[in-house]
């Protein structure tokens, strides 16, 4: 890839953003409210204290993990659309283990109940990679099918099997208090940085950043990753070379699948230790959206998401301090992630003119790139 | 032949961030006039036609048609000034017919708004007839040979208004009967008043169509000549910049064990016919087994089923001894069988990989290039630079992603890796397929040098003069059957062409139903 390729690459997402502020802020006056106002409250409530950054990580964490599954399905050349189900999944499998493990201690516990999350995704994914691999039938559907299943079906034991006894809220008892994540509010303030106790950002965020790590390192330093990213391309060429292009699917959609039910260990393990029914409304989906604004790359992820977050919290602030409706930041979200698209689409067409090749990229990341 | 210039380019420069494709290039085409350009793989030829069709916008320098300069530098505004380029890689709708595709956006239209199919028919058989063509607008296309389909590209471009052809290796795809019928029509096209622009690596052709030459080298003009002022020889020389060997010489074979034997192999095709029948073939340590046959006669097939890639419905492969019918692709490379596949961009590349990324494309699983699921980057580099300089790849640097490569440089890559880890069989498919004449040399001892230290080959090539330079043994495929077998350098060009069609004429794409039984007089020695 050129000089001027990797330029946009870099500089397309950061364009949407600015150009989805400046959409978002035409809305705004067309409201009545001071643009400038309203954006100022919205950072403000991001960034204007240590609690707030707190807030926009923690509200990062799970979309950092949606994002990764999306993401590393399409490198295989894969539409996971099934984040949802799957990190319902994950958060049920958890639950259930933290629920029944309570006489473990902690250092046996909680990667025990990491494991389950993961588990819980990948086996969710795996079923749309087996039909994928074994018939051919698209994994858009049955990922979406997968979706409702996993909906109905937490909700369904959670309301009628597994409720907190005397309890109207549907949702769980407790896990156990050895599976519970620690919140990083005490070790941070030791190291001289404020974080307030009652701020709900914890360990998951490590393993957050491990997971963008692992992503990157098992697509460009292992095998297996290798061969996801030869079937994600042109998988004619990886029959040819040898690949198994069916396990590599399947494989490719389990650790996808493991990264969305990673979600659990925020949601679950770190914040609620508990499985509320309908918790994530829309993580997984949210998922699709920070893959595509990180252009399907690790790190592209991690930084889309920080968006998310930032958004995400400043909204609470727009919603306390002024009469724009909360809804109005989900307007803005969408209209940022439309306009990256449509932005991208034209930096991939005025560079593939100047390479002299064709255009018309479905999507941002066919364009297939090395970085992280 | 007027005087009239129909193309001038002043100063072309064009760079890539990592190759100067253009520098400099002065282009000047006459009307009516057949102008080839040569030279070596990367010279830059397919980037100044790029440039003049509007693909690519240069980095400097002017284009003039007809000496009024081009504005605009996309494809619309080249075709309105009456460019058109034939495509090498088809783009036709298998499932529409001849005149469908033909008149595909830009339809003739009757009324307000209803398509005149009437009329694209006409408009297709007049065209046809007038170069002698030969084209049923009622055709589909999924029914044409390889040649037919590159004729209805030429339509395409002529009834868009072309009076400047492009074809970029128009002949890499044919027989040697249609690239002398293709030369009739293009020398229609020329006495017509049209101009031809043609790129091709194959310098017989060049001498017997051109009018003149122009010669690229590392992105520029090396020179031009007239096409009967000048000899191969001269024209390998400016291109390459050293004598070049225009054949090579082999040994007597010397044969060992038997390392590849199919024995009454059949498979069926999707419309459920046999696209094979009843193989027998052996291939010996040491010996090259050249496959002739026009296309889309089983040879793919054949190769696919050999190599794991298609299932054989009946019969037996085994390599060195070992049964590999119907194993997997990796089960068969793991027992030393290395191959070239006939199309480079489908099967043989990943081209988002970088080069060193495809260098140990199905060898990435093994020792050294990764040990315990970690790739070893730091030897597939390596083993990358000692490709690259062995091979003459360009650019040399493994970090190009093989997308970015010219035609012939993408194929070399392959070659490349297939050769080298000492295969005990190669099946090699148009290996020299786009690769300039001095590759083509180098290709060709290498694969001799391979034989001489006890590889199996198995060559299959449309180029007739390849399987006679490297063949020991000949065996001629038709309708999915080997129908006749030949000892090499006891054969002339004329009975394999004749071999080659069944014996039912120049052109016909043989029959690969099961019932089809061809010309089986010419069975001299089939076993
Ligand atoms: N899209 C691209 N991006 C980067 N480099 C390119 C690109 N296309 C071509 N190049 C480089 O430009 C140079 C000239 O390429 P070009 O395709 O014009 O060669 P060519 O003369 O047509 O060769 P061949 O005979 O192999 O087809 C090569 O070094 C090639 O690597
Ligand atoms: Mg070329």
């Amino acid at each position: 890839m050129n000089r001027f390729a990797r330029l946009s690459q870099l500089l397309s997402p950061l364009v949407a953003v600015a150009a989805a502020f400046l959409v978002g802020g035409l809305v705004v006056t067309a409201i009545g409210e001071n643009p400038f106002r309203i954006y100022a409250i919205l950072f403000r409530g991001a960034f204007g204290s240590i609690d707030a950054i707190g807030l926009v990580l923690f509200n990062a964490v799970p979309l950092i993990f949606a994002g990764l599954a999306v993401a590393f399905a399409f490198r295989a050349g894969l539409f996971n659309i099934g984040g949802e189900g799957q990190l319902y999944v994950g958060a049920f499998v958890c639950t259930l283990a933290g629920l029944a493990l309570g006489g473990l201690p902690a250092v046996l516990l909680i990667p025990l109940l990491i494991l389950a999350s993961a588990a819980g995704g990948a086996v969710w994914a795996a079923v749309p990679g087996l039909l994928k691999a074994r018939f051919g039938v698209h994994e858009v559907i049955n990922t979406i099918m997968m979706n409702f299943i996993a909906v109905g079906l937490t909700s369904y034991f959670i309301i009628n099997m597994l409720r907190e006894p005397g309890q109207m809220t549907p949702q769980t008892s407790e896990i156990a208090l050895a599976g519970h994540l620690p919140r990083l509010a005490g070790p941070l303030s030791r190291i001289g940085i404020p974080l307030p106790q009652a701020n709900p950002l914890n360990f998951s965020l490590v393993l957050a950043l491990a997971a963008v790590w692992l992503a990157w390192y098992i697509l460009y330093r292992t095998n297996l990753g290798y061969e996801i990213r030869a079937v994600g391309m042109n998988s004619q060429a990886a029959e040819y070379a040898g690949i198994n292009v069916r396990r590599t699917i399947v494989l490719a959609m389990l650790l996808s699948g493991a990264f969305a039910g990673l979600v659990a260990t925020n949601e679950v393990m770190g914040f609620r230790h508990r499985f509320l029914d309908n918790f994530s409304s829309g993580l997984g989906f949210m998922g699709i959206a920070v893959a595509l604004l990180g252009k399907n790359t690790p790190l592209g992820v991690l930084l889309a998401a920080l968006l998310f977050g930032v958004l995400n919290t400043g909204a609470l602030e727009v919603d306390i301090f002024t009469d724009v409706p909360r809804e109005l930041i989900l307007v803005l979200q969408a209209i940022t992630i439309i306009l990256v698209v449509v932005g991208n689409e034209v930096f991939a067409r005025r560079a593939a003119a100047r390479e002299g090749r064709a255009a018309g990229v479905p999507l941002p990341a066919t364009e297939p790139s090395r970085e992280a | 032949m007027s005087e009239r210039h129909a193309v001038q380019m002043r100063g072309i420069t064009k760079r890539y961030p990592r190759a100067l494709a253009n520098d400099r290039v002065d282009l000047d085409v006459e009307e009516g006039e057949i102008h080839a350009i040569v030279g070596e793989n990367g010279a830059g030829k397919s980037t100044i036609m790029k440039v003049l069709y509007g693909l690519t916008p240069p980095d400097g320098g002017e284009i003039l048609l007809w000496g009024r300069e081009l504005s605009g530098h996309r494809p619309a505004d080249a075709i309105r000034e009456g460019v058109g380029m034939v495509h090498q890689h088809f783009m036709l709708v298998d499932t529409l017919t001849v005149a469908e595709n033909v008149v595909l956006g830009a339809e003739p239209v009757r009324g307000c708004c209803l398509f005149d199919a009437a009329a694209s028919r006409e408009r297709v058989r007049q065209l046809s007839s007038e170069y002698g063509l030969s084209l049923d607008p009622d055709e589909l296309i999924e029914n044409l040979s390889v040649g037919l389909e590159q004729r209805v590209e030429i339509v395409k471009v002529l009834y868009r208004g072309a009076k400047i052809l492009i074809l970029d290796e128009p002949t890499g795809v044919l027989t040697p009967q249609e690239v002398r019928e293709l030369f009739v029509i293009l020398r229609a096209l020329r006495d017509a008043g049209r101009t031809i622009i043609f790129i091709t690596h194959k310098l017989e052709e060049v001498l017997e169509l051109a009018d003149r030459i122009t010669v690229m080298r590392d992105g520029r003009v090396a020179g031009v000549v007239s096409a009967a002022a000048t000899t191969k020889e001269e024209l390998a020389r400016i291109m390459v910049g050293r004598d070049v060997l225009l054949r090579v010489t082999k040994e007597q074979a010397r044969l060992g064990e038997p390392v590849l034997q199919v024995s009454r192999l059949s498979a069926v095709g999707r419309k459920g016919s046999h696209v094979l029948e009843g193989i027998d073939l052996e291939v010996r340590s040491g010996e090259v087994l050249g496959v002739a046959g026009v296309q889309g006669n089983g040879q793919t097939e054949l190769v696919e089923v050999i190599t794991g890639l298609r299932k054989a419905s009946a019969g037996s492969v085994t390599v060195s001894g070992r049964e590999t019918t119907n194993r997997s692709p990796r089960q068969v490379r793991d027992l030393g069988v290395a191959h070239i596949p006939e199309d480079r961009q489908a099967r043989g590349l990943v081209l988002g990989f970088t080069m060193a990324e495809n260098l140990v494309l199905g060898r990435h699983h093994r020792e050294p290039f990764s040990s315990r699921g970690l790739l070893s980057l730091g030897d597939i580099r390596t083993h990358a630079e000692r490709l690259i300089e062995e091979h003459d790849l360009r650019p040399r640097d493994p970090d190009v992603d093989a997308g970015h490569l010219s035609g012939g440089n993408q194929q070399k890559l392959i070659v490349a890796r297939e050769f080298d880890g000492g295969p005990a069989l190669l099946v090699a498919s148009q290996p020299t397929r786009g690769v300039d004449i001095g590759a083509i040399e180098f290709v060709h001892t290498s694969l001799l040098k391979m034989r001489d230290q006890g590889a199996a080959i198995l060559l299959i090539s449309a180029e007739l003069t390849e399987i006679m330079t490297l063949s020991d043994r000949i065996a001629v495929m038709y309708g999915g059957k080997i129908v006749a077998e030949f000892e090499g350098g006891r054969v002339g060009e004329e009975e394999l062409g004749v071999a080659m069609t069944g014996g039912a004429g120049p052109t016909a794409r043989g029959s690969v139903s099961s019932d089809g039984a061809p010309g089986s007089r010419h069975a001299t020695g089939a076993r």
